[in-house]
């Protein structure tokens, strides 16, 4: 997780801390618990504070390599071993590899008769010993209120754990002290007032039939920290506490475009689909194709070869598989490929905080490239308004700064007047935010599509109607009728009168282009007509020049017969002129 | 150390003295001597040689803390006769010694007034 600090608290020296290793709480602690130095960890009954502290050694040791104590006063080593065994945790192992030490230490009264004056020391060699004998940086004192039902000296036992504590402090140990919750109090002996650098609340408490468990830091000297409470769960990987908020709003945006898998719809945004890494709420009544819309954006991000997280909480995966391929999303071969995976659950198997920490898990497992929950509307069936709603604000956080896409479908019940649960709950949250619904007409139902918010983008503004068919989503283009956008049959009508409009502007053309072509066929008739008028006249002319080119040239030639048959006398004139 | 002994056995051991105490203390405490002084006064006017009176130093031998469960100091454990009793203290308490140790002293209280 991030560390909280920003570049001025950076820059100051900062109480050196021991991290715990437990999810979230070393973001709350900013760090961790001061090293070196007591923390108080108390809570009634069942609320997992030996769990805390046993997870708080053994991550210790796990993860950063130190060695613990842990001395209980309440349970045996095998005890202990057997209880966390189920969270993963070896002790018997650990113990070892001597990296762990645990000291069962039995506290009867009835065994233990006082008879003067003494001291606790041999509790200090005990512990003494065990911490030097494996390096020991971590000490867990479970439950050292124990020691008040053993020894009936009060005076002797306060001045004795205050000892103690100073003690473990020059030893340098971090140490982790458990106590019960008293009443009124923080703790039931008192505690509080020996060891006061840092004091952590644990509470378990009921809402509705919904336990909740809650935890937080009631001081921290000398650091600053979390202050509000803090949801956390006991689940099958151990403790984890989850921030309600995220602590920085300040996460790396992307300027990609992911493809909503439905092409027109991509089209009806500026940049063509929506940005990576941010969340679309997908909000409608029921039957309004939102698990469709989801998957068909799940089925478009595995085809980019990026993987997708499906959560569903309505259908069996099998089921969500055979609905989708009935209208052309075959999600069978891309979960198969890996790309895909679906996790199906109902709402109610869980209460809200371990949604939530299942959905980090598998983020953080699966690593996808977009997340897909449908519907989140159904988790109010787990929790209240509030709660869903920060709950919602965590995961729209958390994927986020993880630059995950996430598309969230929610069903609006209009007729409950439910509605205020997206527009106060998430919508203000998500960067865009598609309606799709039903537009009721005469005597049918239409499904519409809009978009109400596209941040960082422009955006169509117009109601689309759209079909599911067996090719997947597809939006039908606008068509405008007298009153505006219609829909339905009303579209198929004007649809059709268009075509007939059409069809009679198209028959009209024809009509005209046959009414010229007549034209011009009879101009043309009529421009061959005079031409052979025209030829016929002139071959007539061209006959009469030819017959008078014959008649000169006979005569020509018989007045040449002529002259050949009488000589020619001087100064007689040329045949042309005597012709004349 | 000595194995513990079951105290039906222990009732019937002829070899060792009827009384088997361990003293664990800290090195040289206040609390410590005067929790060997008391003990040994205590063992030597009621238990003249039916005892024996082990005094172990747990800060020359740790790992025995955890080993004898111990949490108070000074301690003493009774291993025989009977249920194995623990004590915490400096003895300066000698009436719930003796009736820990189970010895029974009519002449107790005349004792007390008689040391003192």
């Amino acid at each position: 997780m991030q560390e909280y600090s920003s570049s001025v608290a950076s820059s100051l020296p900062q109480l050196p801390k021991a991290p715990t290793g437990i999810e979230g709480l070393d973001e709350i602690t900013e760090g961790g618990l001061p090293k070196g130095r007591p923390t108080l960890i108390c809570g009634s009954a069942g609320c997992g504070k030996t769990l805390m502290g046993i997870e708080f050694l053994v991550r210790g040791i796990q993860d950063y390599n130190e060695p613990g104590v842990l001395m209980a006063f309440e349970e045996t080593g095998d005890e202990l071993a057997a209880n966390v065994a189920s969270l993963g945790f070896d002790l018997k192992d650990l113990q070892a590899r001597k990296m762990l030490r645990v000291d069962h230490v039995h506290v009867d009264r009835s065994e233990i008769e006082e008879t003067g004056e003494y001291d606790l020391e041999g509790l200090f060699i005990r512990l003494g010993h065990a911490i030097d004998s494996i390096g020991a940086k971590r000490v867990v004192l479970d439950t050292i209120e124990a020691l008040f039902s053993g020894f009936p000296n009060q005076a002797v036992l306060r001045s004795e754990i205050r000892r103690l504590f100073r003690w473990l402090k020059d030893k340098g140990v971090t140490t982790v002290i458990t106590a019960e919750r008293g009443d009124g109090t923080l703790t039931r002996q008192g505690l509080e007032e020996y060891v006061s650098d840092c004091v952590i609340l644990l509470d378990n408490r009921v809402i509705d039939q919904i336990t909740t468990r809650r935890l937080r830091i009631v001081k921290y000297r000398g650091s600053t920290h979390g202050t509000n409470e803090y949801p956390y769960l006991i689940s099958e990987d151990g403790i984890a506490v989850l921030p309600v908020t995220s602590l920085r709003l300040d996460h790396e945006v992307s300027d990609e475009v992911d493809s909503s898998g439905v092409p027109a719809l991509d089209e009806m945004f500026g940049r063509r689909g929506f940005y990576h890494g941010s969340s679309v709420l997908i909000t409608g009544t029921a039957g309004t194709a939102k698990t469709t819309l989801g998957a068909a954006f799940a089925q478009e991000v595995c085809k980019q070869g990026k993987r997708c997280l499906m959560f569903v909480f309505e259908e069996s995966p099998q089921q969500l598989i055979r609905n989708m391929r009935s209208v052309g999303i075959d999600l069978q071969p891309l979960i198969e490929q890996g790309l895909l995976r679906i996790e199906a659950s109902r709402p109610t198997v869980n209460g809200l905080e371990r949604h939530l920490v299942t959905i980090h898990r598998l983020v953080r497992e699966f690593k996808p490239s977009a997340v897909v929950i449908d519907p989140i509307s159904n988790l109010i069936s787990v929790g209240n308004i509030n709660e869903v709603r920060s709950m919602l604000t965590r995961l729209i956080d958390y994927l986020k700064v993880n630059n995950i896409t996430a598309l969230f479908t929610a069903l609006i019940n209009t007729r409950y007047n439910q509605s205020e649960m997206t527009e106060e709950g998430v919508s203000s949250l998500v960067d865009t935010w598609i309606s799709v619904r039903d537009l009721e007409g005469i005597g049918e139902r239409n499904r519409g599509l809009s978009i109400l918010k596209s941040r960082g983008m422009a955006h169509s503004n117009q109601v689309r109607e759209f079909v599911v068919t067996e090719r997947g989503v597809e939006l039908l283009d606008v068509v405008v009728g007298p009153t505006g956008i219609v829909t339905g049959a009303s579209r198929l009508t004007q649809q059709l009168q268009q075509h007939a409009q059409a069809l009679a502007a198209q028959q009209e053309t024809d009509r005209r282009d046959r009414e010229l072509e007549r034209r011009r066929r009879v101009l043309e008739a009529n421009i061959a007509n005079l031409r052979t008028e025209f030829e016929s006249v002139e071959e007539e002319l061209r006959q009469i020049n030819t017959e008078e080119q014959n008649r000169q040239q006979t005569l020509s030639s018989g007045n040449e017969r002529i002259a050949a048959a009488n000589p020619p006398r001087y100064n007689a004139p040329s045949a042309g002129e005597n012709n004349k | 150390m000595e194995p513990l002994l079951d105290p039906m056995d222990a009732s019937e051991e002829p070899i060792g003295p009827e009384y088997l105490l361990h003293l664990y203390i800290t090195g040289a405490t206040p609390n410590s001597t005067r929790a060997v002084r008391n003990i040994k006064d205590i063992c030597e006017q009621h238990l003249k040689g039916r005892y024996e009176l082990l005094i172990i130093d747990v800060y020359q031998q740790p790992e025995l803390a955890q080993e004898k469960d111990l949490i108070g100091v000074p301690t003493l454990i009774k291993m025989r006769p009977g249920l194995v009793r623990r004590m915490v203290g400096d003895f300066s308490d000698r009436e719930r010694v003796l009736k820990a140790l189970g010895v029974v002293p009519p002449p107790l209280a005349t004792d007390r007034f008689a040391l003192e």
